[in-house]
């Protein structure tokens, strides 16, 4: 079994942990607490080629492998979670849903300009009244003949006040139930759409979050995405892709935290020593280590066998619940390492920690991973 | 057999280090039992070329060609190698400054004379020669031993101290054969910086960080630097958010300076920016982290509020003169 | 135009400084190879140039003295976006012995500037591109900090102390670069990564040549003397000793 990583996967770690600590770094504390969207960041990142990794080279993308992108995750993730969250979003669930099932007509409008990072790409499932429950799906898109007519409300929108490009998911045939729901590649200037107010979040502040209202909207036929009822499935295939891309956000959360702390408790001295010559601390520093590893070796494993062509919908759920109960439990510990200094922005681990709750949360909470992690046990 | 030193003259004058690099090349030229030849290049009067005995030239070649007077490293080069035949001379001093490290490795390959650059002190042994020398940005020594016959060093800024050893003033003009395809470089125009401390020259630099939390608030440490006649200097951030002038950047990418005193100021200390400052000889650390990696680098520190101690110092400075 | 940019292998500064064999070796167990700060600025530097439209450089060229370890470190130079990496197969036993190598490349492959930085992390020996100059006989920029090309016109500045001096020359010639010549050293795209394996990494035999210099041992500082440290309220004592103890004042 070969655990070395390639040549090539070894430079995209570097330049994404360069990127992150030249670029990312500096203001993203103001960043956060201001919650000021990332704009100069977000086109770096486009520039850099991070937002289309895994899209095909046809398609305008860096042709990567997952391996690739979950190292690259992490390194951004470690400095800037709002700005790897837009990238995830982008990468995982709008650009390989329109690569895997749409056509060349969609692909060169949508995707190549996503894959630039010319266009950024929002995910629309959920809804006030459907988060976990994703098959009560209240936003309707009627079939009229010569276009699709669009209702409702999507809630939690990552990038939804920047985003050019909207993956919607809504019920076209309620009474199929969810064989009835479609995907649509949606133009965010389309007449009757609404974006609500920026929402005021714990963490991740400045990822553009925002609700997004469908007024009798008028999408073009040509824009449903893959087979008539099709949708859910879609959703549901890019959100396991998408746990990969947050399993290493969180992982990325994890180890910024813990070498953060790390590198203070070398440095500040209690008691006559530096701390991490007290057990205490010592044992929590290789408690977080450890999770930390097995957390990474989740993420890999899910991410090799998706790029093998193999399933991964059960590794990738194991990965994301693992990464993100990690993240909670090492940015916490983090935190408490610091001391004093760990309640203050300036040392960065409390938005480290307040970014990690979340990760517990979206694209699937921990109890969803369950869900599915169980169901596959019996299967 | 001799030992020759070159003695940069800026604008007809020469500087503390090229004392040092004669007072250097006499203690070498003693080791081996030989002479200590000083060469100068440019217009400088008598007057000046005087002192250079005083810290111990036995002769001084003096390349009196006002065409000269700018540093060319290629045509200077050419000329201390013909001195070099014209002597027989084993050793090339130089100090390892600008015009140094530009001179000494074409000198190297003209001559074939193996280069230790940036020396630190005198020799350790002298049959085989080995001399010691810093690498890794000053984590660690390296003892160089030169195979060649004649041999080329560069020698660190405060690494030997000035030895007064005056020797009866010996001049002698040399003309070296000079062919007009050498001067190739057109100098279009120089700018100078407004009349600062020079931060490479200077004996005592102040510094200052990101702990001084905003541009504006750089006068305490610019009075400091006056009271005391030192030059200012910063740390990377401070350069690249541009409070300071990139020139001011002290560091691993930025200046390796050396000075007799150093000052850290609101600095933490991050391993980058003490490569570029750990040979000097004294630093003080201030800054309101008692954790600060700074002062495990630092001869004195102070835990305390720059803008408050900073003004203090200047006025205990000041009213001690 | 062509440009050649030199390159050193060194380990990344973070690395901890360890040596083995009775203190004669360098230790580079766990060592992580990046391409000499200052030489990646003079690359940076030379691809800019070659982007801009404006000017006339066809050709950005990697050399390296090293051994097969040096490869990775190679095509991360091909990834930032050099256009072809060529690697001189030999221990560079110093400075002499590699810019002898560098300089025979050079007589049947001739380029219009050579950058290099201005030394390398590893032993701050400041003498390849010089020495370079010297066996290929041209001129040599030092403390360059500024290099400009508008319509085949080299521009540059030069540090000098107290200022600069604004140059102009023409090719060829050898430019030793150092900081304020680029702002960042370049981050490589997705895309140039991936297209590093493609272009081409030459290795050629080194040439018969004798090294003038060899390092005998190598030694660890030692541990400085604990900081001193004075109360704020007490700076009078701070001044006494940099008068009397450290005789800085």
């Amino acid at each position: 079994m070969n655990f070395e990583l390639t040549e090539e996967q070894e430079m995209i770690r570097d330049a994404a942990r360069d990127f992150a600590q030249r670029e990312l770094l500096p203001g993203v504390i103001e960043r956060d607490d201001n919650a000021t969207y990332p704009k100069e960041q977000v086109k770096r990142l486009g520039e850099l080629g991070f937002l289309g990794m895994l899209v095909g080279v046809e398609y305008d993308g860096g042709g990567m492998d997952t391996v690739s992108y979950v190292l690259a995750m992490e390194e951004i993730s470690k400095v800037d979670a709002s700005v790897s969250v837009i990238m995830s979003v982008n990468n995982s669930l709008v650009c390989w849903g329109v690569q895997k099932y749409g056509n060349e007509a969609q692909k060169e409008e949508f995707l190549k300009p996503m894959a630039r990072g010319d266009k950024i790409g929002a995910f629309l499932l959920s809804e006030p009244e459907a988060g976990s429950d994703a098959t009560s799906q209240r936003t309707t898109a009627v079939d009229m003949g010569d276009h699709y007519l669009v209702n409702g409300i999507k809630n939690w929108i990552t990038s939804g006040g920047t985003a050019s490009t909207y993956l919607l998911i809504a019920h076209t045939h309620p009474e199929k139930k969810h064989h009835g729901i479609n995907a649509f590649l949606i133009d965010s200037k389309l007449e009757g759409i609404t974006i609500g107010p920026h929402e005021n979040k714990m963490g991740m502040r400045a990822s553009d979050t925002h609700s997004v209202m469908f007024n009798n909207v008028k999408v073009p036929k040509e824009n449903r995405l893959g087979e008539d009822g099709q949708g859910f499935k879609i959703a549901m295939k890019s959100l396991e892709g998408g746990r990969i891309g947050i399993a290493s956000q969180a992982l990325g959360l994890a180890s910024g935290a813990y070498e953060l702390a790390l590198q203070y408790a070398q440095e500040r001295k209690t008691f006559g020593k530096e701390i991490i010559k007290h057990q205490a601390i010592a044992f929590k520093l290789a408690d977080m280590a450890v999770e930390i590893e097995a957390a990474r070796y989740f993420c890999l494993k899910a991410a090799w066998l998706k790029d093998q062509g193999k399933p991964y919908g059960q590794a990738s759920a194991m990965a994301k619940l693992y990464a993100a109960e990690t993240a909670m439990k090492v940015t916490t510990e983090a935190v408490q390492i610091h001391g004093g200094n760990g309640y203050v922005k300036e040392y960065h681990v409390e938005r480290l920690m307040r970014e990690a709750k979340l990760t517990q949360i979206y694209e699937g909470t921990s109890e969803i991973q369950k869900i599915v992690i169980s169901r596959g046990l019996l299967a | 057999m001799s030992v020759i030193a070159f003695a940069k003259n800026w604008e007809g004058k020469f500087k503390k280090s090229t004392y040092e690099l004669v007072s250097y090349a006499k203690d070498l030229a003693s080791r081996f039992n030989t002479q200590t030849l000083v060469v100068s290049i440019g217009e400088v009067a008598e007057s000046e070329l005087e002192k250079l005995a005083q810290y111990g030239a036995d002769k001084i070649i003096s390349v009196d060609d006002s065409r000269l007077n700018i540093l060319s490293s290629r045509i200077y080069a050419e000329v201390i190698s013909q001195v070099v035949n014209k002597e027989d001379a084993s050793f090339v001093i130089l100090s390892d400054n600008n015009s140094g490290k530009a001179i000494s490795p074409r000198l190297s390959v003209k001559l074939k004379a193996g280069l230790a650059a940036a020396v630190l002190d005198v020799p350790k042994s002298l049959d085989p020669f080995v001399i010691k020398k810093q690498v890794f940005s000053g984590k660690a020594f390296a003892y160089v031993q030169i195979d060649s016959e004649k041999k080329i060093l560069t020698l660190s800024k405060n690494s030997f101290g000035l030895v007064e050893n005056p020797m009866s003033l010996n001049i002698e003009k040399f003309t070296p054969e000079l062919g007009d395809d050498l001067f190739k470089i057109t100098v279009k125009s120089v700018e100078t910086a407004e009349n600062k401390v020079i931060l490479s020259d200077a004996d005592i630099v102040v510094s200052a960080g990101r702990g001084m939390k905003d541009a504006s608030n750089w006068q305490p440490v610019e009075d400091l630097a006056s009271v005391l006649g030192a030059a200012t200097a910063c740390s990377r951030p401070v350069s690249d958010d541009g409070w300071r002038g990139h020139e001011e950047h002290v560091g691993q990418t930025g200046k390796v300076i050396a000075p007799n005193l150093y000052f850290a100021v609101g600095i933490s200390g991050a391993i980058q920016h003490v490569a570029g400052v750990n040979r000097s000889k004294c630093i003080v650390a201030i800054n309101t982290d008692p954790e600060a990696p700074i002062f495990s680098v630092a001869d004195y520190g102070i835990v305390g509020d720059a803008m408050t101690v900073l003004p203090k110092l200047t006025e205990i400075i000041r009213s001690g003169e | 135009m062509k440009i050649l940019v030199c390159i050193s292998n060194v380990p990344d500064t973070t690395t901890k400084v360890k040596f083995t064999d009775n203190n004669k070796q360098v230790d580079d167990s766990g060592v992580q190879w990046i391409i000499n700060p200052w030489d990646e600025l003079a690359l940076t530097r030379a691809i800019e140039l070659k982007e801009d439209s404006n000017n006339t450089i066809d050709e950005v060229c990697v050399i390296n003295v090293g051994l097969p370890k040096c490869d990775a470190t190679l095509r991360k130079a091909l990834a930032i976006g050099a256009d072809k990496a060529i690697r001189v197969d030999a221990d560079p036993l110093d400075a002499y012995f590699v810019a002898g190598q560098i300089a025979l490349y050079l007589k049947s492959n001739p380029f219009d500037i050579v950058l290099s930085g201005i030394e390398s992390s590893d032993y701050n020996g400041s003498s390849v591109g010089g020495m370079l100059s010297e066996f290929i006989d041209c001129p040599a920029i030092s403390s360059m900090t500024k290099l400009e090309v508008e319509n085949g016109n080299v521009i540059i500045h030069r540090a000098i102390p107290g200022g600069k001096q604004i140059l102009e020359l023409t090719p060829p010639f050898v430019g030793i670069v150092q900081k304020g010549i680029t702002n960042e050293p370049r981050i490589p795209a997705m895309r140039g990564i991936m297209m590093a394996r493609k272009k081409p990494l030459e290795v050629i035999p080194a040439v018969e040549l004798q090294a003038l210099s060899h390092i005998v041992e190598f030694e660890l500082p030692q541990a400085k003397s604990s900081c001193k440290m004075i109360d704020s309220e007490q700076l009078e004592e701070l001044v006494d000793l940099l008068k009397s103890e450290a005789k800085v004042l």
